[in-house]
């Protein structure tokens, strides 16, 4: 158990100078973004490395919601309300990236449900989902 | 029906919607689509996107006429003013591509009744003209809105809609064409809104013209730096510019003749529309495209769709296929152009807009009326076409010889325009490349031509003409395939007023 | 007819004389079903195109430089056409030997029983066309834009038969030539164009030294001597023996007048009027292009000799040949030059001479091989003769036109101090001897070998039972009364008679044509 620790102390380390430096008041709001990073990444990879269609629709859909939250996080402006007029209310959030964000979850979801089709037909086309499988049969095809 | 009303109403007094042009060459076929589903009929839904069509082309005539007699045209939507609201603005780069979208929407709308309904089951024919227009709609907005969101709005209504006319494919490696396309389309679109997310941060506008002033002071930053890349990256996925081009050779191939016709003549053109936009108007007042390489990399990835993409077709037996990697291609010298970067290079690459969009239509058609007739476009059941279909494979070759640069066709406008800009800046290779790879075409193109015309017909193959309403539109563009060939005054003239409407901004 | 013409300006003229033909490759494809008729409206076009290139020569030879301009085609580039002397020549050569063609082609086609003629007649009469489209070309934009025609018109023409071969000789023909004149020639112009700012042909040379020197001179002559593969500067040759396959009136017309003519004549034209000869015989870069064309001079010759074929034989003779005329504008001695423009003209005479005999022996003797020609010459006597004269005019012997061409480009030559030059026309006179004169010995002292000649009989025996020779006196076999002596029939030999004379004539009046020809030539 010890030696674990001993292991994982220095990756803590490391881990605590990083999220300090990512709060620290030379990098504000920075962290959000980098977990935007994150998910777009992982969603980017799921598209590429997913052979199961719907694996790669979900993972589609990852990469536009990083996207979704870069927008909001974005308009967010520290200690600011929700974009309403109210009494004693200075600092308000830009609404304007909410409304665009709004759209394109829209497309999104169109996006989601045209793919998912496809993927219903192409099930009925070839009895599989599998893009590797599907891709064998296309090629006895193309001989 | 309540299109002729419109009309009806509105055509007394011409001048009180005039000034609406610009937003009308958008709202009429959006407003238009879902009346498809409500009539239903094969018939029917045809004739009114015919109808749609041919007004939407009249408009965009008139609008060009307009912008180059009188200069930019700005419409205020919804009487917001810029910044704040969506403006659409015309100049002569849009309203070049307004026409030319305009044209092939209408023009193969003629054509694709009889193509339409020999390819899809007639209880979905409805449904790709809903999509029809949809993507008409789209690709319109693209181009005229001058508001870097909605330009990605309209990116997704004619994506979607396209994915869907490609699933309406006869074949099933349709839908898997499609699915592909769907994932890299979307994939373009959310880079292309993270670029322009990364440029609101950094100046709090969206619009183009706006963004354009606003951007040179910032642009030092490395947000303004991602910006351009993701922008230029989702872009370059939408026009299939090598080596993003994977989705296409399939779409086309295995889309409804109809389909492929329209796409292949104004999807792609529209998005390299966009990406010019966006380098020369938005980004036009910073270094960027010169400083971070990116001009580079785009004449060197232009180079290699040119040759690449090209060497790949002389060796495709389905001949679709064949000339969707042509395309692959021929996109590489319109992106040429945008490489070279000068007044001259640009009016190379928007001519060749124009010019592909002419010759690739033809030769589509003439693959659309092949497969109504025999049913394949595989090349080893075209044996004897040139006798057993004599037009379209006259149209076919009319294209042929257009797309290695024969004079007196298009091809060679493009390639003069091109050769001579690259010429006058000195890189000599440019034009050598440009000029080598006229080669490969020739035999991709001479393939056809020899099995055509120089083999016979086996014994009892189908013979006979498509029906007139396909060989006309068809005719049509192969007329002008060579009318603008001999022509080139004519559309350099404008792609000129037009590359100095983007190269305007330039130190 | 001549009332409607003497109406029409030099301009219209000139239109019309690109417009005839294309309406007679129209009215050949009307008319497809009757092959009389067709055949008629082939030989009428013919006539008519002559008269109005005719016309056109007093024009030209008052000094007058008609000039129109159709249209636009690239900002600050149009087509327009120009007709001056060299021009004016070519139309006239091959105008005339359309005519001539013509009459020799129905007579070919008819005893050959080919296939498709009508298909035949309908790209000869565009070849044509655009044929004269590049004599009257007014800028190099004009030029190239016929040339490319002219390329793709006559593919159908060597892949006539349509068999494997036929195929693969047609996709190396236009293969050559389209990539050579889309690779280089293109790249010359747009070079050209982006150094001058036009195209046009201007008298004494568009580019001046403010525009290009040195070695790049070289370079840019490079890529039009060979970028025009018609003009078959080695390596770029390889076309011009594939087209053999075509039937042979394709081979006499195309590969020896209209096709190959078009290629040197855009050669001495963009001598003359693109670089001028002052720049060229200033340059010493521009040295390289005359070896160049040189050597295939002397390797073409050499190659030719090694020929069985006797249709490959005369198609390195024309590679020879053409180098020649490629070789005097290159010269750039006034002297040189008109004698390379005269070479066109005296060459054309005599190759089409020879190809009309060739073909004669290859439909009415059935023979292709010059080692099975032995003694032929003794049944074929008038078509062995006029191969015999041709075969002088060739090599460069009075009382034959082809004497001075070569007597000018020597002499021009030796003015310039190019000596080598001289030495290679010398020797090459003398290869040409070696490969053409075998064929006339072979022909008239040769003894045909028994057992070669009871294979033939046979062979002709069957060939007769398949294809009867048509019944018509046109076109029936001449025996002259004498036994042993079977000849081609008066369709066949007329032209050959014909463009014979035109070898002898041209001895004693090609003075005529140098004296039309000097103005271009600083005379």
């Amino acid at each position: 158990m010890d030696g674990l620790n001993s292991f994982f102390e220095p990756l803590q380390g490391a881990w605590q100078a990083f999220e300090a430096f990512m709060l620290s008041e030379g990098s504000p709001g920075l962290f959000s973004y980098w977990v935007i990073i994150a998910l777009m990444m992982a969603g980017f990879y799921i598209v590429i490395a997913h052979d199961n269609l719907v694996k790669k629709i979900v993972g589609l859909n990852v990469f536009q919601v990083s996207v979704f939250l870069f927008y909001i996080t974005m308009a967010k402006v520290s200690g600011g309300s929700a974009p309403i007029l109210a009494e004693g209310i200075e600092q308000y959030s830009n609404p304007l990236p909410h409304v665009l964000i709004l759209t394109a979850i829209v497309v999104g979801v169109a996006t989601t449900a045209l793919g998912l089709a496809l993927v219903v037909r192409i099930r009925n086309a070839y009895g599989t989902i599998e893009d590797d499988e599907i891709q064998a049969i296309e090629e006895g095809e193309d001989a | 029906m309540t299109a002729f009303y419109v009309l009806f109403l509105f055509l007394p007094n011409a001048a009180a919607i005039e000034p609406h042009l610009s937003a009308l060459q958008v709202v009429i076929p959006l407003l238009a689509a879902p009346i498809c589903v409500v009539l239903r009929d094969p018939k029917l839904s045809w004739l009114w996107a015919l109808i749609v069509s041919w007004v939407v082309f009249f408009i965009s005539l008139v609008i060009l006429g307009k912008v180059l007699a009188e200069g930019v045209i700005t419409y205020e939507l919804g009487g917001w003013p810029p910044p704040w609201g969506i403006e659409y603005r015309v100049d002569a780069a849009n309203a070049f591509v307004l026409v030319i979208v305009g044209l092939i929407g209408a023009i193969t709308l003629p054509y694709a009744r009889a193509s339409v309904a020999r390819e899809i089951p007639k209880a979905r024919i409805y449904l790709f003209y809903l999509m029809y227009l949809l993507c008409l709609t789209g690709l319109l907005g693209i181009t005229v809105t001058g508001d870097a969101f909605n330009l990605f709005v309209f990116l997704e209504i004619s994506s979607l809609s396209s994915y869907v006319m490609i699933a309406l494919g006869s074949d099933r490696r349709a839908l898997t064409a499609a699915f592909r396309y769907l994932i890299m389309g979307t994939l373009g679109a959310t880079f292309y809104i993270i670029g322009v997310g990364m440029m609101y941060m950094m100046t709090g506008s969206l619009n183009m013209a706006d963004l354009s002033t606003l951007l040179p002071a910032v642009e030092e930053t490395r947000t303004v730096l991602a910006a351009f890349a993701f922008i230029v990256v989702g872009l370059g996925l939408k026009m299939a510019i090598f080596p993003l081009h994977t989705w296409l050779p399939n779409a086309y191939a295995y889309a409804p003749s109809v389909a492929t016709v329209f796409l292949a003549s104004t999807a792609t053109k529209v998005a390299i529309y966009a990406l010019l936009r966006l380098v020369f108007t938005v980004f036009g007042g910073t270094t960027l495209f010169a400083v971070t390489g990116v001009q580079e990399v785009l004449i060197i990835l232009a180079l290699a769709a040119i040759f690449a993409a090209a060497f790949v077709a002389v060796f495709q037996n389905d001949i679709k296929r064949m000339l969707a990697y042509s395309s692959v291609s021929q996109i590489g010298y319109m992106v040429l152009g945008i490489g070279l970067a000068t007044t001259q290079g640009l009016t190379g690459g928007l001519v060749h807009l124009f010019n592909h969009a002419m010759m690739k239509g033809t030769a589509f058609m003439a693959m659309g009326a092949i497969f109504y007739v025999i049913g394949s476009v595989q090349l080893k059941d075209m044996a004897g076409l040139g006798r057993r279909m004599p037009i379209s494979m006259a149209a076919f070759l009319v294209a042929g010889l257009s797309l290695f640069g024969t004079p007196v066709t298009v091809g060679f406008i493009s390639k003069w325009q091109l050769a001579q800009a690259s010429l006058a800046l000195g890189w000599w290779y440019i034009a050598v490349g440009i000029l080598l790879a006229s080669l490969l075409a020739i035999a991709y193109v001479w393939r056809v031509v020899e099995v055509t015309y120089m083999e016979p017909p086996p014994e009892g193959a189908p013979k006979g003409e498509a029906p007139v309403s396909m060989l006309v539109p068809m005719l049509i563009m192969a007329a002008a395939t060579i009318w603008f060939g001999i022509d080139g005054d004519t559309t350099l003239s404008v792609a000129q007023a037009a590359a100095e409407a983007l190269m305007g901004d330039q130190p | 007819m001549s009332g409607l013409l003497s109406q029409l300006s030099p301009a219209e003229l000139m239109e019309l004389a690109i417009a005839l033909p294309v309406a007679g490759a129209f009215l050949v494809l009307a008319l497809g079903r009757w092959p009389n008729a067709r055949d008629g409206a082939s030989l009428l076009t013919g006539f008519c195109l002559f008269y109005v290139v005719c016309q056109l020569y007093p024009v030209v030879a008052a000094g007058g430089r008609p000039d129109v301009e159709l249209l636009d085609m690239v900002p600050g580039l149009s087509v327009h056409l120009t007709l001056e002397p060299l021009g004016m020549i070519f139309a006239g050569i091959a105008s005339f030997l359309w005519i001539v063609t013509t009459l020799y082609a129905i007579g070919y086609m008819r005893g050959h029983h080919e296939q498709n003629q009508t298909r035949f007649y309908f790209f000869f009469a565009i070849a044509i066309g655009s044929a004269m489209g590049v004599a009257m070309s007014g800028n190099m934009l004009t030029l190239f834009v016929f040339y490319e025609i002219l390329s793709i018109s006559t593919y159908p023409l060597v892949a006539h038969h349509g068999t494997e071969e036929a195929k693969r000789s047609a996709r190396v023909y236009l293969g050559v030539l389209l990539s050579t004149s889309i690779s280089l020639l293109l790249f010359g112009m747009v070079w050209t164009y982006v150094l001058a700012g036009t195209l046009d042909f201007v008298e004494g040379g568009l580019l001046t030294r403010d525009h290009i020197q040195g070695p790049m001179v070289g370079v840019l002559l490079a890529l039009y001597v060979f970028g025009i593969g018609k003009a078959a500067v080695m390596p770029f040759h390889r076309w011009l023996p594939a087209a053999m396959v075509a039937p042979t009136p394709v081979s006499a017309l195309l590969h020896a007048v209209a096709v190959v003519k078009a290629g040197v004549f855009s050669v001495v034209k963009v001598a003359v009027y693109v670089f001028g000869l002052d720049m060229l015989s200033f340059e010493p870069s521009t040295d390289l292009l005359r070896y160049a064309a040189g050597f295939t001079v002397i390797a073409a010759s050499v190659v030719a000799m090694r020929q069985d074929n006797l249709k490959r034989r005369l198609a390195y003779s024309t590679v020879s040949q053409l180098s020649y005329v490629v070789l005097g504008a290159l010269l750039a001695t006034n002297t040189a030059a008109l004698g390379s423009a005269l070479h066109i003209v005296t060459h054309a005479f005599g190759k089409i001479t020879l190809f009309f005999c060739a073909g004669a022996i290859i439909v009415f003797a059935h023979k292709t091989e010059i080692s099975d020609l032995k003694g032929l010459g003794r049944k074929m006597p008038v078509t062995f003769f006029c191969f015999f004269l041709a075969s002088m005019s060739l090599i460069g012997l009075p009382p034959m036109g082809g004497m001075w061409s070569k007597w000018f480009i020597a002499l021009g030559a030796a003015e310039g101090e190019m000596l080598v030059f001289v030495a290679i026309l010398m020797i090459s006179s003398l290869l040409n001897v070696a490969y053409l004169m075998p064929v006339v010995l072979y022909g008239f002292f040769a003894r045909p070998a028994v057992h070669v000649d009871q294979r033939d009989n046979d062979d002709h025996e069957d060939h007769a039972a398949h294809h009867a020779p048509p019944d018509h006196p046109l076109l029936r076999h001449l025996t002259f009364g004498r036994d042993g002596v079977t000849e081609a029939p008066v369709m066949c030999l007329l032209p050959i008679a014909l463009t014979t004379a035109g070898c002898i004539l041209l001895f004693f009046y090609l003075d005529a044509i140098r004296l039309f020809l000097l103005p271009v030539f600083g005379g």
